[in-house]
């Protein structure tokens, strides 16, 4: 039981201090009493003997000290005798302290807030079953970019077949959208649904949060629609009603049994997923023989013990010998890749928030320099009290554990002050970049105030530790002598200040080009021409069910009169469909040949992407026609067999010869006459031009609208949505887009880091400056002496003013340099963010030196004139 | 005359320890008990026993009690903990050890 009591004595001597301290002195006073009392009764008078009993004692107040000391407390006495200290020292210079709590505040709120996304989203394991043991699983073609390239189904089914690495299997068809049609009066909706196989749900281990997961049975051709809701759907289409279980939906008009709703957290393939049906019911059996129509995304569980390079390389087995079978077919893979589920969800945006992350350290760092540099200005101007207290007897650790308090102390407010900061930023990121993966799952938790915790801690340490050490004790008698005569004080001091300085415009510089290439390369991305008119072009997406438009004539039905109402609207100069429009993205691609040409070796084909339009598409886009011209006016498509290339792919498969008249051969196997040469235009404004060929579209059940108007488009969506609910009251019309936005959509990545990266650039050159300023006020006061002197003695203004400037500007033009090399270190780093833009771009490059040193310039400006103005009478009297 | 710091600090745990082994004593009693003991050859600094009453407390090798004394006066009184029993035979016996030890090197020339 020693323990207990130790740990009861040392509890009352922490909790009950004043009474323990009491007693001690109550203790002490009877022994002297008693010792004088002993003194009187050996014949000393009263005076007399309270002198011996105090000489026998020793000193009571060092010995109460020692006492207490004892007591196991007394570090925390200390620092609350140095932090009750440094908050008055702080509290009576205010300006100083919120300035720096400001400073501190923003770092570790962007430190935080940015920290906590990236944890979210890239650390934090998937809320699957063991989710380590889950990958994403693709084919892979040596000779292509395509090194993650999406699964066909044949290849699906000989994997099923033959692998046995996996305890499951389970396939995705990316993202399918569906005419979710109205009842009760409520408005027909696209919604985006995924086709998944019946175990999907099994192998992530995750069941619904109402009614249950899909049967095998369900999942076959002969069976019942089902589907599956997600949770956001439900609670806002269906009121969050649980009788919605085994009710009937209608999806393209056709009926869906419902049979099960997801947990509200669960988001995948993405969180724009909003049902999900089975997979071998909604696609038709054959699709699970083609090996060479690749469009699945196939989901593994490893079998425990199997390592992910041992099930690639089985799976990699199983595809060279399909391709070993089918040599003739160049679209067989042969070979497999992999990688696990995390990186396949969120792969694309890792880089940009490492980056981002990165930068938001730099700015923390920053922020770190000027805090130790406005407080070793600070120690500067308390040199003389410090130099007293040291001569005094307070020791060099005492004085540390000051200066270490104080940083501590502004830390800690600016900590507490960044949470609200990094909360709102937090929000702001959320509801800004709703296309980020797992974004569900960003929150603030016990990590995140860890985080924070050690941010202050570091901080504190590294501004303390800094301004600590510029505090040197063989200094402190040349601090006392200087109050006569203040020349160039602590010359050594000041160094440290310019080498803060220097790091701080070095970090800078950094941060200022990632932010110049990023915003360089956004600048060319909207600057990329589209091959089509952007402007006032209004585009919005119909999918025709196959349920009821399945005959041509119920898709003329439909179209004709649509399409006619849309050319009557005030200001509209063309209506073209399409089944894409440039911009919108990729869609597909078809292998083909060409007729003409001698048949390639087996194994290899070519490919490019298909679009299917009407005769007035490329009129109305603005597509430019190169070279002979472009569809005829027709009726039917049954003896329409004409196609168009674009430029590219005239270039590539034509290099030397006329493309007009040739033909292609491609998916329907019949030959096309080549009649017409267009103009190139970008699938997506980020990437560049691909090889497209056109073929002719009548009353399509899947395609884009696209209106071109003289004025305002965006005023037309409406008219348009309203006569489409009178063609067809179930029938949604989805992404009601103008092409400029579609456009606007898809940079909107490279938008955002530029823009985020310029925000901390912007600030890390504030606070630069800021620094620069402060230093070269400070040097200036240092020297009014001095420079009185050489005023008096006859010095040029000019020549005052050039001194000083040059004094400013030599740290700055060292951190230029630093910067300047670091920067081409960093921006390899950021070259898979660029478009169109070299990591080592020369006019980035020299752009942001002329901006700091002018920013630089500006700051050390006032100083330095301030400097060249003394009036050398006052100057020297001030001493 | 041995100042305290001539006293090597578990000497002084030593010696309070056995002096308040007996009955429980304040502090005055305790310095005064060692200096007539000792037959006023360890003159400890009366002041200096109360950092050392106070640790030796903190390990609770001894306990304290505010009580009366004779004179009717409230004074700390000091006592052995069992602890604190356990340590002075080790201190006593590591003493002795030491003592004989060093009597052997002194004695034998």
């Amino acid at each position: 039981m020693v323990w207990a009591r130790r740990l009861l004595l040392r509890l009352e001597t922490l909790f009950r201090r004043n009474r323990v301290g009491q007693r001690l002195n109550d203790e002490i006073q009877f022994h002297l009493e008693q010792q004088i009392a002993e003194n009187i009764a050996a014949g000393m008078s009263r005076e007399e003997a309270r002198y011996a009993a105090m000489r026998t004692f020793g000193n009571p107040t060092v010995l109460k000290e020692e006492t207490r000391d004892t007591w196991g407390w007394i570090w925390l006495e200390q620092f609350g005798q140095n932090l009750r200290q440094s908050a008055r020292a702080l509290v009576r210079t205010p300006g100083f302290a919120l300035i720096a709590v400001v400073i501190i505040a923003i770092g570790i709120g962007a430190n935080v807030s940015l920290f906590t996304v990236v944890r979210s989203v890239l650390l934090k394991p998937l809320p699957f079953r063991d989710p380590e043991r889950l990958v994403g699983l693709y084919e892979r073609f040596s000779d292509s970019p395509f090194t993650y390239n999406v699964v066909a189904g044949g290849v699906f089914t000989e994997w099923k077949k033959q692998s046995h690495s996996f305890s499951d299997l389970a396939i995705v068809n990316g993202m399918e959208d569906y005419n979710l049609s109205g009842a009760g009066g409520q408005l027909p909706e696209r919604v985006r649904g995924t086709e998944c196989s019946w175990n999907l749900f099994p192998t992530l281990g995750v069941e619904p949060a109402v009614g249950r997961s899909f049967t095998r049975a369900e999942d076959q051709s002969s069976a019942n629609a089902t589907v599956i809701l997600s949770w956001g759907l439900w609670k806002r289409r269906f009121g969050g009603d649980p009788a919605i279980l085994n009710q009937t939906i209608h999806l393209d008009a056709k009926p869906y049994t419902v049979v099960g709703v997801m947990p509200s957290w669960f988001a995948y393939p993405e969180h724009s997923i909003q049902l999900w049906t089975p997979i071998f019911h909604e696609l038709s059996p054959q699709r699970w023989q083609q090996l060479d129509s690749h469009q699945f995304v196939v989901i593994g569980r490893l079998n425990p013990g199997v390592t992910k390079a041992q099930a690639t390389e089985e799976l990699s087995i199983i595809n060279h010998r399909l391709h070993e079978q089918h040599l003739d077919n160049p679209f067989v893979s042969a070979a497999a890749n992999s990688r696990s589920l995390l990186d396949d969800v969120v792969g694309d945006i890792t880089t940009p928030l490492y980056v981002l992350l990165a930068a938001t350290a730099c700015l923390l760092l920053i922020a770190c320099l000027n805090v130790a540099s406005l407080l070793v200005a600070r120690g500067t101007a308390r040199r003389k009290e410090l130099a007293i207290r040291t001569a005094l007897g307070g020791s060099r650790w005492c004085l540390f554990r000051e200066h270490l308090t104080e940083s501590f102390l502004l830390s800690a407010a600016g900590g507490a002050a960044s949470l609200p900061i990094a909360r709102a930023v937090i929000q702001w990121f959320v509801a800004t970049r709703q296309d980020t993966a797992r974004i569900e799952a960003i929150q603030m938790d016990g990590m995140v105030f860890g985080f924070a915790a050690g941010l202050i801690f570091l901080c504190a340490l590294f501004a303390g530790t800094i301004s600590a050490f510029s505090i040197k004790s063989d200094q402190i008698l040349t601090s006392l002598q200087e109050s006569s005569r203040s020349h160039s004080g602590g010359p050594g001091r000041v160094q440290l200040r310019k080498w803060l300085l220097s790091l701080e415009v070095a970090l800078t510089v950094v941060l200022l080009i990632g932010a110049g290439l990023l915003i360089k390369s956004y600048a060319r991305l909207r600057a990329f021409d589209l091959g089509c008119i952007t402007n006032n072009v209004l585009t919005m997406g119909f999918a025709l069910p196959q349920a009821e438009y399945s005959q041509p004539a119920q898709r003329a039905n439909f179209w004709n009169p649509l399409l006619q109402r849309a050319r009557s609207l005030p200001g509209v100069q063309a209506v073209t469909l399409g089944d894409f429009v440039p911009g919108q993205g990729r869609s597909w691609d078809n292998g083909f040949r060409i007729a003409e040409h001698p048949p390639l070796p087996p194994g290899q084909g070519l490919d490019s992407i298909v679009r299917f339009v009407d005769p007035g598409y490329f009129a109305a886009l603005g597509i430019a026609l190169r070279r002979g011209r472009t569809f005829d006016e027709y009726q039917s498509l049954d003896h329409y067999k004409k196609a168009i290339i674009n430029e590219s792919f005239a270039r590539r498969y034509f290099p030397d010869e006329d493309p007009i008249g040739k033909h292609l051969i491609t998916f329907d196997q019949k030959p096309y006459e080549i009649i017409g040469v267009v103009g190139d235009t970008r699938f997506l404004i980020t990437k560049p031009p691909e090889p497209l060929m056109y073929f002719p579209m009548l009353y399509p059940n899947f395609a884009t609208l696209a209106v071109r108007s003289s004025q305002d488009v965006t005023s037309l969506a409406l008219p348009i949505q309203q006569f489409v609910q009178q063609l067809d009251p179930d029938l949604p019309v989805s992404d009601v887009l103008t092409i400029d936005q579609m456009i606007g959509k898809s940079t909107l990545d490279a938008n955002f880091d530029a823009t985020l990266l310029l925000a901390f650039a912007v600030l890390s050159l504030t606070l630069a400056a800021g620094g620069l300023f402060g230093v070269l006020s400070y040097i200036v006061t240092q020297r009014t002496t001095e420079i009185g002197i050489r005023i008096a003695l006859g010095a040029q203004r000019r020549e005052v003013l050039k001194l000083m400037l040059s004094d400013g500007l030599r740290p700055a033009s060292v951190g230029l340099v630093l910067g300047l090399a670091g920067g081409a270190a960093v921006a390899e780093t950021v070259r898979s963010l660029l478009y169109g833009v070299r990591p080592l771009d020369a006019g980035v490059f020299g752009a942001v030196a002329v901006i700091l040193l002018s920013v630089a310039c500006i700051a050390c400006l006032l100083p330095a004139w301030r400097a060249s103005r003394l009036d050398p009478m006052q100057a020297l009297r001030s001493e | 005359m041995a100042k305290p710091n001539d006293l090597v600090q578990g000497t002084l745990d030593l010696l309070i320890l056995k002096t308040v082994s007996l009955e429980p004593k304040h502090g005055w009693a305790i310095a005064k008990r060692i200096q007539q003991i000792s037959g006023e050859v360890l003159q400890v600094q009366q002041g200096s026993l109360y950092p050392a009453l106070h640790r030796l407390e903190q390990k609770a090798w001894i306990k304290a009690k505010w009580a009366e004394t004779e004179t009717g006066r409230q004074a700390k009184f000091y006592s052995l903990t069992a602890a604190g029993r356990a340590q002075l035979e080790k201190e006593a016996a590591n003493w002795n050890r030491l003592s004989a030890a060093i009597n052997l090197v002194v004695e034998t020339t």
